[in-house]
């Protein structure tokens, strides 16, 4: 393939690749801190303890975890199809994508709330905040360098996930490589494909930790 | 200000950490509990605001029975009572400034008088020039002032001290200590302290309490309680060899007679000789007390005894 045809192909790959991670990071974001601050918060000895809502929580979290994405992606299907209404397409991959994200993010965030020392956090109460309060002006503030982190991290592991969505027509990057690179032995395309990732990984990394540094007052 | 009552605290493990302890804290005074790790005073400390909700007893500070308080109460309650920390716990996120406005955006204060208030207590404690630093560039007597700052910015009655002092430096411990005692005679405050420093009790309390195993072993004005034969307080401040030796008596100066010749008096009127077996003199709140440890021969020991019992002097043995 000449560079003039695989431009727009690259251009459309890669398109679908930024709108997949794009909106799965926003869904990621949006689920996986409440629960990642639940995780925390309903241990025994942390600030509203139910200690049954924090074992079913930390069961489900656990099962997300332990599906390797691609089977967690046709697994779910018929889930897929109840909100998409398809299970083929961009679109329908950011279900499994932000699904397979959720529980990995919302460790990430539990691991970093407790990181908030035990002194700190009954600062706050003595001085008589909300739990609510605590969360939204001790937690979250303390820790959100770790939470930035955590979330490029994140980002960097769903492009990975994003290049299985290819399996089922998710399209992106990953999908170009496979079906070009190699399943028609065009190692020209993969190679393009392989830097275009390699970039892509790196300057988000670089991203992430710039924001982090920027934010961390230690 | 402070009246805890037949206060328990068992742990779900079984652990008795307050095995029944009573405390009275006067207005105006800084009341020290000293006491090992492990002794329950921070479980203590820990139960007045209620962090700790005590198994049993009653917690009343400035005549408000905090045990009985439903959650809104409690914090209300909570933002009349100031509390400062080993570690400081400060935010590391935000500035000195917006650290001591943390308070008082919990009690709702509006923005503009929440900013006079920060420059006010920043003053206080003399950080004016940190105000936009962050609690890593502070060192640790500045965090301790950031601490206190915050403590007080809500205006509380009580300050509850949790072993504010034993994370820094003698240098810095003794400044910090002079800075409580200076807010606690110009705004009138009162502070409860937890230590395991001697040093901290000998140089500001007024009233003391000594801790061992959940239980309160001795409380009461510091001169009282050095004044009363047998006290653990006077044994800690002034630590003589135990068990004295047979024949020994232990003198303790109490009330000023610490700079009085009452030894040579002694020694002139009585014919005895007086063999110095240790002792140490102390500065307790602006008045030197001393502590003796002598051996009395010949003469008439058991007239020189009492002669010592006349002049106000605290005679323990032979």
């Amino acid at each position: 393939m000449t560079f003039e045809e695989l431009l727009p192909i690259l251009g459309q790959a890669t398109a679908e690749t930024a709108q997949m991670v794009f909106w799965s990071t926003l869904l990621t974001a949006l689920l996986g801190l409440p629960i990642g601050v639940l995780l925390v918060t309903t241990d025994r000895g942390g600030l509203a303890p139910l200690p049954k809502v924090k074992a079913v929580l930390g069961a489900v979290v656990n099962v997300g975890r332990s599906l390797p994405f691609i089977v967690l992606m046709v697994a779910i299907l018929p889930f897929t199809r109840l909100l998409t209404g398809t299970t083929i397409g961009t679109v329908a991959a950011i279900v499994p994508l932000t699904l397979g994200a959720v529980p990995f993010y919302a460790r990430l965030v539990e691991t970093a709330l407790r990181g908030v020392g035990r002194e700190v956090v009954e600062a706050a109460q003595a001085m008589g905040a909300r739990r609510v309060t605590v969360v939204t002006k001790v937690l979250l503030p303390e820790t959100l360098p770790e939470l930035v982190a955590g979330l490029t991290v994140t980002v960097v592991a769903l492009i990975s996930y994003s290049a299985m969505a290819g399996a089922i027509g998710g399209g992106g990057l990953g999908d170009l490589a496979i079906r070009y690179g190699y399943q028609r032995f065009d190692t020209g395309v993969m190679v393009v494909t392989v830097v275009l990732l390699i970039l892509l990984v790196q300057l988000i990394q670089i991203l992430g930790d710039a924001i982090a540094r920027r934010l961390a007052h230690r | 200000m402070i009246h805890v009552s037949a206060l328990r605290k068992v742990y779900g493990t079984g652990v008795v950490a307050l095995d029944g302890v009573d405390l009275d804290v006067r207005e105006g005074e800084i009341f020290g509990v000293l006491g090992q790790s492990g002794a329950g005073k921070s479980t203590l400390l820990r139960c007045v605001n209620l962090l700790e909700r005590p198994t049993s007893g009653t917690v009343t500070v400035g005549g408000q029975d905090l045990t009985v308080l439903g959650d809104a109460e409690l914090r209300a309650a909570r933002q009349r009572i100031g509390m400062i920390h080993q570690h400081f716990a400060l935010l590391a996120s935000r500035t000195v400034a917006a650290n001591v406005a943390f308070p008082l955006e919990v009690a709702k204060t509006p923005r503009a008088e929440r900013r006079t208030r920060v420059a006010e207590l920043l003053d206080l404690v003399g950080l004016s020039d940190k105000a936009g630093a962050y609690p890593a560039q502070l060192s640790g007597g500045q965090k301790q002032r950031v601490g206190i700052a915050r403590a007080l910015a809500a205006r509380p009655k009580v300050l509850l001290s949790d072993e504010a002092t034993s994370a820094l430096d003698p240098g810095t411990t003794q400044s910090i200590l002079a800075l409580l005692r200076r807010l606690n005679t110009e705004l009138g405050l009162t502070i409860l302290l937890i230590t395991h420093e001697m040093q901290v009790i000998k140089s500001v309390c007024d009233s003391a309490a000594t801790m061992r195993d959940g239980k309160v072993l001795e409380s009461g004005l510091v001169h009282d309680l050095i004044a009363r034969p047998g006290a653990l307080l006077t044994r800690e401040i002034f630590p003589l060899p135990e068990p004295a030796p047979p024949g020994s008596v232990t003198l303790t100066f109490a009330a000023g007679q610490a700079g009085e010749p009452v030894l040579s008096g002694l020694v002139r009127k009585f014919d005895v000789d007086v063999d110095i077996l240790g002792g140490s003199l102390e500065e307790l709140r602006g008045v030197s007390v001393g502590r003796l440890r002598v051996g009395l021969h010949g003469g008439e020991t058991a007239a020189a005894l009492a002669y010592l019992r006349g002049r106000g002097v605290l005679v323990e043995g032979p």
